[in-house]
Parts: C-alpha cells; structure tokens; sequence
C-alpha cells in the first residue's frame, strides 16, 4: 500500500542499560546512579526501538516522510549505539550530549527534546508525528512525550500504541492499550500528534550494511556537533535508592507423583481465599 | 487554598473504580504528611454531583467536569478537563490513579498548570517535614523517593498500594461544577477492540496469575510437540481456578510468528521487562524458566510457585516460594480433575 502522503516523523529514544545487566544503586557526588553505569552495556529503549520498526514502514508507506531521531544521552554511548541502528533504517540523528537514567527528572529531558526537536532544520510541526516509546526502560514514567508534546503544541496524544493505520487524506486510526487486555481504537483527523509506542506488531528489523554506511556519513557529524545540556532539575531529587532486599526461600520439591503436586497447588489456590 | 485533589473518571450512576478508592487513600496518607484538606475533581458524564455526594467523608469538597465527550477516555480532552479542575480547585497536590487514562493525560495537564509529573507512586512517607514519594525503578529493579519543592505536584498512583477509603460517611462536599466548553477536537473515538480473538483471559481482578512459558510447546519427552494439547490444558485451568493469563516474551513471540505455538497469546499477556507487572496475590509459573527480564515484571506478585522439569531453572534461586520439579502436563491433567 502506498499513500500519497508526507508525515515528518521524529523519534525520541536514547539509552538504557541492557536489560541483562544487574544493576546496583550507588550515591555519587550527593546525586543517585548506578554502580559503574558508564561501563554497562548500553541498549536502545525497547519500546523506542519498537517505534522505530514503526517510523520505518510508515515511511515506506508514505510518500517522501522523512525520519529524525533525536536522542538525549552521553555522547560516547550513543555513538556505540549508532553502530547498531545506523544499519537498520535511515534516519537523521539529532543528538544532545547529556547523562541519561531513570533518576533524572522527565521535565528537563522534556525540554531538551523539545528544544532539539525546534531546531530541526526544515521540520514542519504542522505535519509531524512525533514517535517514542511509552515508558522507557529507565524512568519507566511515561511522561516525557506528553510535555514534549504540550510544549510543541501538539494535543491530540495517544499512548501504549500496537497500531497505526494511515489513510489516503493522511489521516489515521491508532490503536492504544487500556485495561484488561484490550484497546480502545481512535480516528485521527492527521498529524501533529504524538504516538507513545508500546511493542507494536513489527519484527526487528534486518541488518543493511548499504543503510550503515550512508546513514554513518551522518551521524557521525551530528554527534560532533551534539550540544552539551545540563539536565539538573531545581528542587527535585531522588533519596533513598535501593534493591529490594526480598529474596525468598524456594522449596523446592522433587520426585513427588503428579497428583500430589496438584492437591498442594488446589490447596495453595484455595488457600487465604474469603468464603 | 493549597490542597489535595484526587482526580477521578466518573459516571452518574456507576459506583467509582477500586483504583479511584485507593487513589482516595493515598490522598489520606498524603493529607497525615502535609496536614491539608481533600478534595475530588470528577471527570466524566452525566450528572456528577451524585457521585460526588457518594464520597462523603473521603474529600471536603468536589469539582466536576462533566460532558458526553468525556465518557470515553482520550489525552486532549482529559488533559483539558483535569487542568481545568486543578486551576479552579487551586490544589499544591493533584492524584490520579495509574490507570491507562490518566497514565496518559496527567502529565499533560500537569504542563498546563506549569506543575510537575510523577506516576507510578507506591507510597508516600515524611522525610524532614516534607512528603516523600516512593516508586520504583528500571522496571521494577531499584526503588526510590522522590522530592520535589515545586508544585503543584502532580502524581499516579499505582494500584493495590494503599487501602481504599472509606467513603459514605459524614458530610457530602460541596459541589462547584466547572462549566467550560472542551476545546474542537480532532480526534474521535471508535471503540474497544480486542486483538487475541474475544476470549478474555487478562483478568487484572483475578486471585491468581497463570503464566505459561515457551515450554509448553516445545518437544517433550515422546518426542513430539503438544500445543493443541497445552491450550485445552491451559483454558480449563483459567476457567475452573478463575485465573489470569500471562506468558513469557518466548511464549509470546512464538505466538507472534506463527507454527507451533499457543494462539491465544498476544503481546499483551507478556510479564517482564517489557511487557507488564500485573498485580495479583498469587502467581503460578508454568514452563518458564524464570529468567531475571521475567521475573522482574512478578514484582508485585506476592506468593509464588513454579512448575518446570528443571530443577536449576531461575525460579529456584530465591525466585519463587515453592518450585515444583515435575512435567506440566500431567500436573495439569490432574488440576482439571
Ligand atoms: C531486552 C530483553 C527484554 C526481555 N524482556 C522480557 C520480558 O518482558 N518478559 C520475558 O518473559 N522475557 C523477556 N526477555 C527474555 C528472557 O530473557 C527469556 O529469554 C524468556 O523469558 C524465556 O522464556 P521462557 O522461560 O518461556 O522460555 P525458555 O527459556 O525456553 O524456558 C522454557 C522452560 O520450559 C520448561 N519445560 C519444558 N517442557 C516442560 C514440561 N513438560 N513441564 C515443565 N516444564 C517444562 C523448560 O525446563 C524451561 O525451563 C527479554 C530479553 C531481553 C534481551
């Protein structure tokens, strides 16, 4: 299917630990972290890699869209990062050169985004749809898109995203999770809007070497040029980081028949139960 | 007058959620802190003032904000109704439940009214004076308290975190309807769909969590596989023990490519890293290996059992209360009986 259509997408994503990585709080300079965080591997968000699986077929299925990744991170993990992504489809890569984790406030990342996201050059507001994932693997708040997007403007919001369906006039449907295993489905008049990304319907998306290297001669330009931002938020702080100390005592039960193992389960099951 | 306001969805005639209730006692625990009064923000449609009465002795006074638009939930309108709710209640503190709704329109009217957002609050305690909000981070991995000293201060609160108020008793508020046209939209809803084929197996109300792994449909000891099998085994026991259904990104992703696989398993049911962290009292894992980005997602699962024929799966390691090293099926064969 092809729609005669342009959409001016932008992505918001950056880092996050991989996710088989332990992690361990530590307090360093008075400001919460984790233990030896610019040594762990880094991976992009999940839920934005989801969102760029998504920007990659809309464009396919639309008519001159364009896709700009604006990511807000430490410069030497997101340049690691681009040589995993570059391959997979190309993009412009908007970088800003600043710390990222789950401790700092989702209010100055905002900000930085939307500032970055302002100064694209080019960039119609008009026609954007600005992508990211619902709720990082970090923060995991799901906020930050919404004051990206009040701060540009953009009301028409729709989060934990599986689908999009664009229509001739450039409209489109989404589909958002809500409660219970089900979506609510919704008819959009067209951009701009914001899609928080849940998982998504996509497979990830093959390595292209050809897409690497013509992506890379860009890239790495714009992370030259990232700008340095201090994302201190006044009168805001997180105390008291700390693993949960719950580890439980497993019991564990060998060699008993089958049909003892379902009367302890049907009792357990029945177990607390009011009535 | 600086206050709390708990904002809540409401019908006339439809009893409020127990999310909305616990939301109510969170505001109680948040009011022991900072000492100041609390009042409710009902959004919605229909005559909202009844509902409002309905909650007599949780909250001192009400605002609604009622309008047919607002029966279904959907970000810029919500947005707009809960800013205008917070600007007339003059509220320093603002909670909403975590439900999908207000998870997406809170932050925005929090950048309406110039506040600041955070969500997914399971407890609220003092630290030097001050109320300190604690939540959790990295999926689940590292909790923290959060300070802020600029407001008003807009927060989710997540479910099964504080009991719900007790409501009905003493004076009704006093009722301040906040008449305001919602903005010309451009976005209509349609309605809710269902992806895994109308059978309800998400049960967020459920006693129990039934988690089925990729093991159920790989080869078992005869040799072959038995999925057709393991979905008869798996729906009979959701049905009879009134479970919910979750599975491991395995299971799931099997599901999503098609071939052997148990065909009612959608993206939705994935529990861990990233999928969800459903709330239950107890959770049964079946076929799952109990690797970290699962079992980071049974956060709030409190008792917890496994069956799985490896006896050095993760669930061993402190993961589980009870691991049950014994073969699914005919486990199951005997829970259907
Ligand atoms: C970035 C990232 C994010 C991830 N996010 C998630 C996530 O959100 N959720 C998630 O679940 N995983 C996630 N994972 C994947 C995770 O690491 C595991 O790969 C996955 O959980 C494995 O699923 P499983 O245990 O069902 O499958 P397997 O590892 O294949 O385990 C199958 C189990 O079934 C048992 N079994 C087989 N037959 C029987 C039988 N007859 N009776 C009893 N037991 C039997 C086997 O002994 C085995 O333990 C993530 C990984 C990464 C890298």
């Amino acid at each position: 299917m092809s729609i005669d259509h342009t959409y001016h997408l932008v992505i918001c994503g950056s880092v996050v630990p991989d996710p088989l990585q332990s992690l361990e709080p530590v307090v360093t300079q008075g400001k919460p972290g984790l233990k030896n965080e610019l040594m762990l591997p880094m991976v992009l968000d999940p839920f934005v890699n989801h969102s760029l699986n998504e920007a990659a077929k809309l464009r396919e299925a639309t008519k001159d869209t364009q896709v700009h990744l604006v990511a807000v991170g430490p410069k030497a993990k997101l340049q690691q990062l681009m040589m995993v992504l570059a391959q997979k489809t190309a993009f412009n890569l908007v970088a800003v050169d600043a710390p990222a984790g789950g401790f700092i406030d989702s209010h100055t990342v905002a900000a930085a985004l939307a500032e970055a996201i302002k100064a694209i050059p080019g960039l119609d507001l008009q026609k954007t749809l600005v992508f990211g994932g619902w709720s990082s693997a970090s923060r995991a708040s799901g906020t930050t898109l919404q004051l990206v997007g009040e701060k540009l403007g953009i009301t028409e919001q729709f989060f934990g995203v599986d689908r999009l369906t664009p229509a001739a006039d450039g409209g489109f449907t989404v589909l958002e999770r809500v409660e219970a295993g089900q979506h609510l489905e919704t008819q959009v008049a067209g951009a701009p809007a914001v899609i928080g990304w849940a998982t998504g319907e996509l497979p990830e998306l093959p390595n292209n070497p050809k897409i690497g290297m013509m992506n890379m001669a860009k890239i790495m330009p714009a992370i030259g040029k990232a700008k340095a931002v201090d994302l201190a938020s006044a009168g805001f702080s997180v105390v008291d980081t700390a693993l949960p100390a719950e580890k439980r005592q497993t019991r564990v039960v060998k060699d008993m028949p089958a049909a003892a193992v379902a009367a302890e389960i049907k009792e357990w099951i029945a177990s607390g139960k009011a009535g | 007058m600086e206050s709390i306001l708990v904002i809540i969805d409401a019908e006339e005639d439809k009893p409020l959620s127990g999310q909305a209730l616990e939301t109510l006692g969170a505001a109680a625990a948040l009011s022991a802190i900072v000492k100041k009064e609390i009042s409710v923000g009902l959004v919605g449609s229909g005559d909202l003032s009844k509902v409002a009465t309905a909650l007599a002795g949780a909250a001192a006074k009400a605002f609604t904000f009622s309008d047919a638009a607002l029966k279904d939930p959907g970000y810029a309108r919500d947005a707009f109704a809960a800013a205008k709710l917070v600007k007339a209640s003059g509220a320093a503190w603002v909670l909403a439940p975590a439900s999908s709704r207000w998870s997406r329109a809170l932050p925005g009217a929090a950048e309406r009214c110039g506040g600041k957002v955070d969500t997914h609050i399971t407890s609220f305690e003092e630290k030097g004076g001050k109320a300190a909000a604690g939540r959790w981070y990295y999926r689940q991995r590292i909790f923290g308290k959060i300070l802020r000293e600029q407001g008003p201060w807009f927060m989710t609160i997540e479910t099964g975190s504080f009991p719900k108020a007790a409501v009905g008793v003493g004076a009704a508020p006093a009722v301040t309807p906040v008449a305001e046209a919602l903005p010309a939209s451009r976005s209509k809803v349609l309605g809710l769909r269902s992806l895994s084929g109308g059978k309800q197996t998400i049960k967020p109300d459920a006693e129990l969590l039934l988690v089925a792994g990729a093991g159920w449909t790989k080869t078992q000891k005869d040799g072959v596989k038995h999925a057709k099998e393991a979905e008869g085994l798996i729906l009979a026991f959701l049905e009879k023990y009134g479970a919910s259904l979750g599975s491991s990104k395995a299971a799931t992703d099997l599901a999503a490519e098609g071939g052997e696989a148990l065909t009612f398993m959608t993206q939705l049911h994935q529990v861990g890293q990233t999928g969800a962290s459903p709330r239950h009292a107890k959770g049964l894992a079946t076929c799952c290996f109990g690797e970290e980005p699962h079992v980071v997602g049974w956060r709030f699962i409190n008792e917890r059992r496994a069956i799985d024929l490896n006896a050095n799966c993760g669930w061993a390691q402190g993961k589980a209360d009870v691991l049950y090293v014994a073969d699914v099926f005919e486990v199951f064969k005997e829970l259907a009986k």
